[in-house]
């Protein structure tokens, strides 16, 4: 009999570490099969206020205007939620120049064989086809790229995204 | 039903400091609030993101608690982003103010009627399941000038239903008279307004 183990690589506590590193106030998001262990760390953070929406599209709407009422605000997604959130991401952060950064899982990717995810497969040629930077982490050892992308994105007054290309361990 | 004009010269008229966030009709520079603010400071037209503008909104009233925010939403921009009224009421802002212009087409297209306009969709039952606190309804504007102070005096997030004549436009969109201020313009000028209340 064999047992399975399954090895995380980039554990919650650093994600929100950088979280609270960049002063982080709102964390709007819907949830994705990637993010459970975070979410419980999120909801144990007194600094974090979570913002759960029923669409993607939703979540850079409500950044903007935290933004406009003088919040911090981050939105995490999946990556299919980009694809769905288009025109938001369109209409709001790039129309606006809204420094917002977008912390997005990264369904499909994998350093080794095939990608039959089509999510995989199409995200960072749509990031590249809006002029969105994007930053990739999957080790707690990259975790630091995240305070790359909001230094960019508030120098820049652009949307940066951080494609989280792991799951969360417990 | 209440003239679009009249509608949004009521609201405008009692906000007091708030920030009002329209969109289509409601936020039209010739026949919307642009046409008749008197506060422009705290004008934030949203267009650029479909059925977005009560998201922004929410986020605003989120961040600045002290203050009111008030929507002025679409009844197709809302069908387009029906789940923002359970975000909302999610979250529930006391200070938050959802006001629909119902006027059953897509206006700013031509007339086109709106799924559910022909009488089967029930805004106000919407809202109310939805989780909204309150919930109000005008269909003229003799009731919504004198209905609008108990509006205002509500705890949020409140939601009032307006019965509003279409502004019907078929001027091809490169020949409709624009905004004076861009949207990158007015999301700076009400940032900056609010930079140091939150």
């Amino acid at each position: 009999m064999t047992t399975e183990v399954y090895e995380s690589v980039l554990h919650p506590q650093s994600l929100v570490a950088e979280l609270k590193k960049n002063s982080v106030s709102h964390v709007v998001w819907l949830p994705d099969s990637e993010t459970n262990f975070l979410y419980n760390m999120m909801m144990e953070e007194p600094t974090l206020d979570l913002i759960p929406v029923c669409r993607e599209g939703e979540t850079m709407a409500v950044a903007a205007g935290l933004w406009v009422g003088g919040a911090n605000p981050v939105v995490l997604i999946q990556n299919t939620g980009v694809f769905e959130a288009g025109d938001s991401i369109r209409g709001l952060c790039l129309d606006l120049n809204q420094p917002l950064v977008m912390l997005v899982g990264y369904r499909g990717w994998t350093r080794r064989g095939p990608t039959p995810d089509s999510a995989g497969r199409f995200i960072e040629h749509i990031l590249h086809a809006w002029g969105i930077n994007y930053y990739l982490v999957e080790t707690d050892d990259d975790a630091d790229r995240i305070s790359i992308a909001f230094e960019e994105s508030q120098r820049l007054n652009r949307p940066v995204a951080v494609l989280i290309g792991t799951e969360f361990g417990a | 039903m209440i003239n679009n004009t009249d509608a949004v010269r009521v609201i405008d008229s009692n906000r007091e400091d708030a920030v009002v966030v329209p969109t289509m009709n409601a936020g039209n520079v010739r026949f919307g609030l642009p046409s008749v603010t008197t506060n422009q400071n705290l004008d934030l037209p949203i267009s650029g993101a479909m059925g977005k503008a009560s998201n922004v909104g929410l986020g605003i009233a989120l961040a600045q608690p002290g203050r009111k925010v008030m929507v002025l939403d679409g009844d197709g921009s809302l069908l387009m982003n029906l789940g923002a009224l359970v975000t909302t009421s999610t979250k529930a802002p006391k200070n938050f103010y959802h006001f629909l212009f119902n006027n059953g087409v897509y206006a700013v297209t031509g007339g086109q009627p709106i799924p559910g306009s022909d009488g089967v969709t029930n805004w106000e039952e919407i809202a109310r399941g939805a989780g909204y606190a309150a919930v109000f309804s005008f269909d003229n504007l003799e009731d919504f000038t004198t209905g609008i102070s108990e509006v205002l005096a509500a705890e949020g997030p409140v939601f009032i239903h307006l019965a509003v004549e279409p502004e019907i436009e078929n001027t091809p969109v490169q020949f409709r008279t624009r905004a004076s201020r861009t949207a990158q313009q007015a999301y700076e000028e009400v940032t900056a307004a609010l930079a140091g209340d939150n």
